[in-house]
């Protein structure tokens, strides 16, 4: 770990060692060789809205191929944190955010084209939206705006998509009717196939269970214990003992700032430096 | 192995290539804006066209006092050209008086029972047929004020001439009707259902609960609604062109027959030389319309504007 | 919560059943209900006073034939054509712009921002110029400045004018039912905000859409002051062959021959006015139904 060094020899390192790396197709190789640890860095986080700030000073790591799990009550700023990474601040007018957030090493504000950085992230919300197209459209829609048009190709990667989200069984014979219409639980797994279609590098999911049956909500946790070996999965979660269940590291959020973060077994298991956290985990308020 | 932060924004990430796509949205955006803002430049063009050609003859020509304060409009007399629009400004204020009198109570009690007691099958049918009444063109007005009202107000009044200030005004009152309806409706249902709960909750009857609750709730609305409604009377042309008789008097009484600054316009623009004085007296007239109209439109949104920000 | 419940209906059985406040009610609702009907009326009346005098003038050879005597005699063909072309080339400059507009609008213009209201404040204002005043401006701009002369162009670029602020309106309303979500998921999945306008959007809002446009059809076949001065004709013994022609209008050609031409026997008028208003309930018609449609097709 050099990022504790001065800066200023640093830099002067840096572009010592690599005089030429300034055309972008080079610069291009020379981030995909780096491989970090992290997925998403989160560097001194801040998030308003006009005069309303409601998150600040957030500083965490998230490891690749491992669910993070995000916990807190009401209002502590878990979806903006989300939309903050996948920078949907752009879309907001009274949104903004300060600090930065590390996408495999590269700050996300400096991507040309954020479409792009967006695809790559798949987003679950809390009510479940299905698009009132078919359900076959609603998970071809992703492929399609990624410019695939080989119908043999979307076949595919509907039915993997549908499958992965287990929710195949239950419509492969009635793709084309409207997603719109189907249960709430149907249509959350359909969201999730839908973000799964993107081939996502990270799947952020906002209190999915909300508007589902246990049952359900049993499937999809089994679900996402499969995905995590293939993508990098954040997890907010309003019920504390589904972060204990899948996480494999927990924050605490509370008011706007991060309280703590830690190794789940740690923090479930009475290991924590903040008091509130234990209160928060075992029920005590919130 | 990690990558000093200061300097991870300098690199680009795998993937982050401006597609086809992001061209294409940046061009719509584009365009969307330029046609975004076209009612700018068409509400500007307006000004500009009718000013540049009356611009003329307000600079040079027009005698101020004569314009507001003469009765006499004479643009083709050989001798002494006069023109004074008092006349016609007299007559377009009684047949818009007279309109918002016919309009405004018909307009608003057809909005509390829509609103506050007609329901289902009722509603629906009623907003239709008063859809249906917006929709009737004004030539078809004028006509039905020509060869309708006209023999009827003869008959019934005892008056020698059915086209003047009552046959206009009862026609643009129903021109105006609907719009006035909606909007008001409009401002009753944005009054909120725990109001009229909390006064029914105090033994109000219903009647109680509109006078004392949903009327003064919804006051800004309606007067919006009115004002817009002026604007609309205000503004109409070949209707009151056709039943207002168009003869040039300060109007004494409903029976008397006048002429309205937009029927003016439509009746003599035709006859008069492209740039002759005539021809730019009437475009004056049109940037006079054109303000009050503007006025109108703005105190009206404004006022709604209000209600938004309470 | 039991003893709310005993509480409130105590007092509602305190509350005297007032017959006569019963009464007020009912006298009331008959009131505002008889003035709602003042509004019914007349389009009863007129529908009726049009079929009953104009209706005989109605026939195939009324429609497809050229007024003949000094227009005292003969059909309407080159006034119902000639609106059609109106209506037709307006439409097509006015839709395009129109719900365009309103995409900007909806999809783009961000809040609260100065010129979001500039664009707000002035579609409300050119709905409600004075039609006589797009008439002014029709003349000094497409007429004279864009040497279109008086013709079908030039008139029908006016009513478009004319037309715009009620199609952005409509366009808008509709592109606004739409679910916020929608837009929102797509975002997120990567979706430019074209992308999203095109694949979920607008597909949503057309119907909707439709139903304001059909609306302006009616209004712009019924308009006259616009198309006066800028390209419509009292008479014209043939069909016009291009858009730089003049035309006949039905709307104009009321005008014309129920203050203009003396001794025009009376149903051919009122046959003419039937004609427009029937053209009018048609479309209105149509607008109404597919709403209903609509309604009953809502997909969320
Ligand atoms: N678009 C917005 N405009 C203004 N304030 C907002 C906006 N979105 C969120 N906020 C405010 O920011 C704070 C944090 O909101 P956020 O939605 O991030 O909380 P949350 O932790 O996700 O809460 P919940 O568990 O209820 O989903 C809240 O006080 C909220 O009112
Ligand atoms: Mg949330």
């Amino acid at each position: 770990m050099n990022s504790h060094s001065d800066p200023h020899t640093d830099s002067g390192a840096t572009r010592a060692t690599t005089p030429a790396a300034t055309s972008p197709k080079e610069r291009l190789e020379r981030s995909a060789a780096t491989q970090p640890a992290h997925k998403i860095s989160i560097r001194d986080l801040s998030i308003r809205y006009g005069p309303f700030t409601a998150l600040s000073g957030v500083n965490l790591d998230i490891p690749v191929n491992q669910i993070f799990g995000i916990i807190g009550p009401a209002n502590s700023g878990k979806t903006s944190f989300l939309n903050a990474i996948n920078r949907m601040d752009m879309m907001r007018a009274n949104m903004n955010v300060q600090g930065s957030v590390l996408f495999n090493g590269v700050d996300v504000t400096s991507w040309g084209n954020v479409y792009a950085l967006r695809s790559k992230i798949g987003v679950v919300f809390p009510l479940p939206v299905g698009l009132p197209l078919s359900i076959y459209d609603n998970v071809a829609l992703s492929p399609r705006l990624r410019g695939i048009n080989n119908k043999s190709q979307i076949d595919e990667i509907v039915e993997r998509s549908l499958k992965r989200a287990a929710l195949w069984d239950e419509v492969k014979e009635r793709l084309g009717s409207l997603g719109s219409l189907l249960s709430g639980g149907q249509q959350q797994r359909l969201t999730i196939a839908r973000a799964l279609s993107q081939d996502p590098e990270v799947l952020m999911l906002d209190e999915f269970s909300i508007a589902v049956d246990p049952v359900t909500t049993m499937r999809i946790e089994d679900v996402l214990k499969e995905l995590k070996n293939q993508m990098t999965i954040i997890l907010v979660t309003n019920l504390v003992q589904q972060a204990n269940r899948l996480a494999d590291r927990t924050a605490f959020f509370l008011n706007g700032s991060c309280v703590e973060v830690g190794d789940t077994d740690a923090l479930f298991n009475g290991k924590v430096r903040d008091q509130r956290t234990d209160d928060y985990i075992n029920g005590r308020f919130g | 192995m990690s990558i000093p932060l200061e300097k991870a924004s300098t690199l680009v990430a795998a993937g982050d290539v401006r597609n086809r796509d992001w061209y294409i949205d940046k061009l719509f955006h584009s365009f969307m804006f330029i046609c975004g803002i076209s009612a700018v430049i068409f509400v500007l063009g307006i000004f500009v066209f009718v000013f540049k050609e009356g611009s003329g003859f307000i600079i040079h020509q027009l005698d101020w006092a004569e314009f507001f304060l003469s009765p006499k409009w004479r643009p083709t007399s050989a001798i002494q050209a006069s023109y004074g629009t008092l006349a016609m400004v007299a007559g377009t204020a009684a047949v818009t008086l007279i309109s918002m009198a016919v309009a405004l109570p018909f307009s608003f009690g057809a909005a509390i029972f829509i609103a506050e007691f007609a329901r289902g099958k009722t509603r629906e049918w009623l907003k239709v047929v008063i859809e249906l009444l917006a929709a009737i063109p004004s030539v078809v007005w004028g006509f039905i004020g020509l060869m309708i009202m006209n023999p009827l107000i003869i008959d019934i009044f005892d008056v020698p001439i059915g086209l003047n200030v009552l046959n206009s005004g009862i026609i643009l009152g129903l021109m105006a009707a609907p719009i006035i309806t909606s909007i008001a409706e409009d401002a009753f249902k944005a009054v909120p259902d725990t109001y009229r709960e909390a006064a029914e909750a105090l033994g109000a009857t219903k009647w109680q609960v509109i006078y004392k609750v949903v009327l003064p709730a919804a006051k800004n609305g309606l007067l919006s609604a009115a004002l817009l409604g002026v604007g609309r009377a205000f503004g109409e042309t070949m209707a009151v062109l056709m039943a207002s008789g168009h003869a040039l008097t300060i109007p004494g009484s409903v029976f008397d027959s006048i002429r309205a600054l937009t029927a003016t316009i439509a009746a003599e623009l035709g006859e008069t030389p492209v740039g002759s004085d005539h021809y730019q007296a009437l475009f004056a007239i049109g940037i006079f319309l054109f303000s009050i109209t503007f006025i109108i439109n703005m105190t009206a949104d404004l006022i709604v504007r209000g209600i938004k920000n309470q | 919560m039991n003893q709310t419940a005993t509480h409130t209906s105590t007092r509602f059985q305190a509350e005297p059943i007032n017959l006569k406040n019963i009464q007020v009610q009912k006298l009331f609702m008959i009131l505002f209900g008889l003035m709602a009907a003042v509004l019914v009326i007349p389009v009863i009346l007129i529908i009726f006073t049009l079929l009953q005098k104009g209706g005989s003038a109605i026939s195939w050879e009324f429609l497809t034939t050229f007024p003949s005597n000094g227009m005292t005699a003969g059909g309407i063909l080159p006034a119902l054509l000639g609106t059609v072309w109106l209506v037709a080339i307006s439409l097509l400059a006015s839709v395009p712009l129109g719900v365009a507009a309103a995409i900007y609008l909806s999809e783009y213009a961000p809040q609260d921002h100065w010129l979001t209201r500039v664009i707000n404040l002035a579609t409300i204002n050119l709905a409600g110029v004075p039609s006589i005043v797009h008439a002014l401006f029709g003349l000094g701009a497409f007429v004279a400045f864009f040497h279109l002369g008086t013709s079908i162009l030039a008139a029908s670029l006016t009513l478009a004018v004319m037309t715009l602020p009620v199609v952005i309106v409509a366009s808008w309303e509709s592109l606004q039912s739409v679910p916020f979500a929608f837009r929102e998921a797509c975002w997120n999945m990567g979706a430019t905000r074209w992308q999203t306008i095109w694949h979920v959007v607008l597909p949503n809002a057309l119907t909707g859409i439709l139903t304001g446009i059909i609306l302006q059809v009616s209004r712009a076949a019924g308009e006259t002051a616009p198309i006066m001065f800028t390209g419509a004709a009292f008479f014209l013994p043939f069909l016009p062959s291009s858009v730089m022609d003049q035309t006949m209008a039905l709307a104009l050609h009321l005008f014309t021959i129920s203050t203009q031409v003396p001794g025009v026997p009376e149903q051919i008028p009122f046959g003419v006015a039937l004609v427009l208003f029937g053209i009018v309930l048609i479309i209105n018609t149509c607008s109404i139904w597919l709403r209903m449609y609509l309604r009953s097709k809502k997909k969320w």
